[in-house]
């Protein structure tokens, strides 16, 4: 039976890092561009926990992942409220349509 | 005294701007008066200056289970930030943009903001440098959509969100790599795992790029600047005016804190670092501090719009700035400081100028400031003073701040990036003396009259005649900065 070590949690983190980077990147919707940076948080907290139980002799890899969910809550409550606000003023959160500054 | 009261005397200034911020929300829930709630922030801010003032006398130290490190380099950020955020608050008294029955909620937002900055250059610890980082990007968001039926200012908002909160999770991402292959949060001990074993100059390269992009999306860096044009023109200019220089410095101050502790070393002479093996991190920064520059400033030459401008020139200021870091020496850092000083006062001040005409004319357009020096002159004098210390011209206080940088260059033998720099100001002089030109040499177009009230000229005297004496009489303030420089302190 294979044991499950560091290098499948780094794997795995790894692949929604990218795929969060991808959705980043090629994402139309604002929401889905929200979602992606919520991958790209989540496999850092992945990584988080991982090295705390694997390279870390404390558990502050741990509390840290604990920190992280709070605050990518916290930013997608602000994140959320703009989003509001855009959709009120435009009817729309497609962020080809919002940009109106140029030079 | 006890090791918990102890901490809390340590950290006692940003109490004192939490119980600001909590307080002035009281008073104006009371009173309804503007003016009055505008005091009481103001009295809390000057009282955390004064406390602040008072943290000196205490031996540097970590504090709060080593998460903050109390030095002179924090103590001076912290009385830099508190004074921004002091004339942020006046400015948006006298903005337009800012409504009046919602003045409290920028009181707050922004000394939120205040707090964050802070701790941020206090922070030894990664999980203190990511919450604070956050606690000034996320309220930030907030600040930049602060006209919420602008459609501008939404945005402005939304591009900002987008972009800081990737850079932020990639920073992130980046943290939980150095924490795997250091195995510590704290800055101390991840320099010391870096320094006692090999690591693989891949895994270096791609931390330090992932924290490059946290770090240089906050002092608006080359490439990660695109975000900065938009949200700054988009922003409301008292915000603006904040956002390019508290959170840029702070963004800067951090920058120096992070890559002086963990990715150098300091050598046997004094006042000099090496990088890290394997990592050459200086080269990176010098090519980044040049395309800055250079980007900065061919952008700002084709503008319309005055605050747009301001925008691209404080690109370009940040590169600058980065020049300092560069030369991985003390002569370096203490010029930053000082230029971090002289570019608060002078970018403040040219943009408190274009959001008081703004107040006149609903818009930012440089058109408006043709024959300004004919209609106020206590307006465009100021601006005039403003402008050419940007470009640094002697005897303003810009031009001292450029000579320092660029004897840090010489020094080092940097020449090439030298030219760079020279190269640029000769460029920037052109789109600076633009707008005086219009100001000084034009008619005016119209007989529109630009209102300053007392309190508006107050603090344009304030802003401009430090610059004026700072370009003939410095040295004070260079020996106080040099003095603010220790911040590697023993454990």
């Amino acid at each position: 039976m294979m044991t499950i070590g560091l290098f499948h949690y780094l794997t795995v983190s790894s692949i929604l890092f990218a795929l969060g980077i991808i959705a980043i990147l090629s994402r139309r919707n604002a929401i889905g561009i929200l979602l992606g940076i919520e991958l790209v948080m989540n496999a850092a907290g992945i990584n988080f926990v991982a090295f705390s139980r694997y390279v870390a002799s404390d558990l502050s890899g741990q509390i840290f992942s604990l920190f992280i969910i709070v605050i990518a809550a916290s930013e997608v409550v602000v994140a959320l409220a703009i989003l509001l606000r855009i959709y009120m003023n435009r009817q729309t959160i497609d962020i080809e349509d919002v940009g109106e500054m140029k030079c | 005294m006890g090791s918990v009261q102890l901490n809390l005397v340590l950290y006692s200034a940003e109490v004192i701007l939490l119980l600001t911020l909590l307080f002035s929300l009281v008073v104006s829930m009371l009173s309804k008066n503007r003016a009055l709630t505008l005091f009481t922030a103001l009295l809390g801010l000057g009282l955390a200056f004064i406390d602040a003032c008072f943290l000196y006398q205490y031996m540097p130290q970590f504090y709060f289970t080593s998460q903050l490190s109390h030095d002179n380099f924090s103590l001076f950020f912290k009385l830099f930030f508190i004074v921004i955020s002091a004339f942020t608050l006046l400015f948006a008294y006298e903005s337009k943009e800012i409504d009046q029955s919602r003045f409290p909620e920028f009181i707050l937002l922004t000394l939120s903001v205040t707090i964050g900055m802070s701790t941020l250059v206090a922070s030894i610890n990664l999980l203190a440098l990511y919450l604070s980082l956050e606690l000034v990007s996320i309220v930030s968001y907030a600040l930049a959509g602060f006209r919420k039926e602008n459609r501008f200012s939404n945005e402005a908002s939304l591009k900002y969100l987008l972009y800081g909160a990737a850079a932020s999770g990639t920073l992130l991402y980046g943290f939980s790599l150095l924490y795997g292959i250091t195995g510590s949060l704290n800055l101390y001990s991840i320099s010391a795992a870096l320094g006692s074993a090999y690591m693989e100059p891949f895994a270096l390269y791609a931390i330090l790029l992932m924290i490059l992009f946290g770090f240089g999306f906050k002092m608006s860096m080359v490439p990660f600047h695109m975000w900065a044009p938009d949200v700054y023109q988009g922003a409301p200019t008292p915000t603006a005016a904040f956002f390019t220089v508290a959170p840029k410095i702070a963004g800067i101050a951090i920058f120096i804190r992070f890559f002086f502790t963990v990715f150098s070393n300091q050598t046997t002479t004094p006042g000099q670092w090496d990088a890290i093996p394997y990592l050459n991190w200086p080269v990176l920064i010098a090519i980044l501090s040049a395309a800055t520059m250079t980007l900065g400033n061919l952008s700002a030459l084709f503008q319309k719009n005055a605050k747009r401008m301001l925008a691209y020139s404080s690109i370009a200021h940040a590169g600058y700035m980065l020049m300092g870091i560069v030369v991985l020496n003390h002569s370096g850092l203490v010029a930053i400081l000082f230029y971090a000083v002289i570019y608060a006062l002078m970018n403040f001040g040219a943009f408190f100028v274009v959001g008081i005409v703004g107040n006149t004319y609903k818009n930012e357009d440089i058109e408006n400031f043709k024959g300004l020096g004919w209609k106020s002159p206590l307006l465009a004098i100021p601006m005039a003073i403003f402008l050419f210390s940007l470009t640094g011209l002697p005897p303003l206080g810009g031009f001292i701040g450029k000579v320092y940088l660029f004897w840090a260059l010489v020094e080092q033998d940097y020449y090439w990036l030298l030219i760079f720099a020279i190269l640029n100001t000769v460029i920037s002089l052109y789109y600076y003396a633009y707008i005086v030109k219009e100001m000084f040499l034009d008619r005016p177009q119209d007989k529109t009259q630009v209102h300053v009230s007392p309190l508006a000229t107050g603090i344009l005297v304030t802003l401009s005649v430090p610059l004026v004496i700072l370009g003939i009489y410095w040295e004070p303030l260079y020996t106080y900065l040099s003095s603010s420089l220790r911040f590697i302190v023993t454990p």
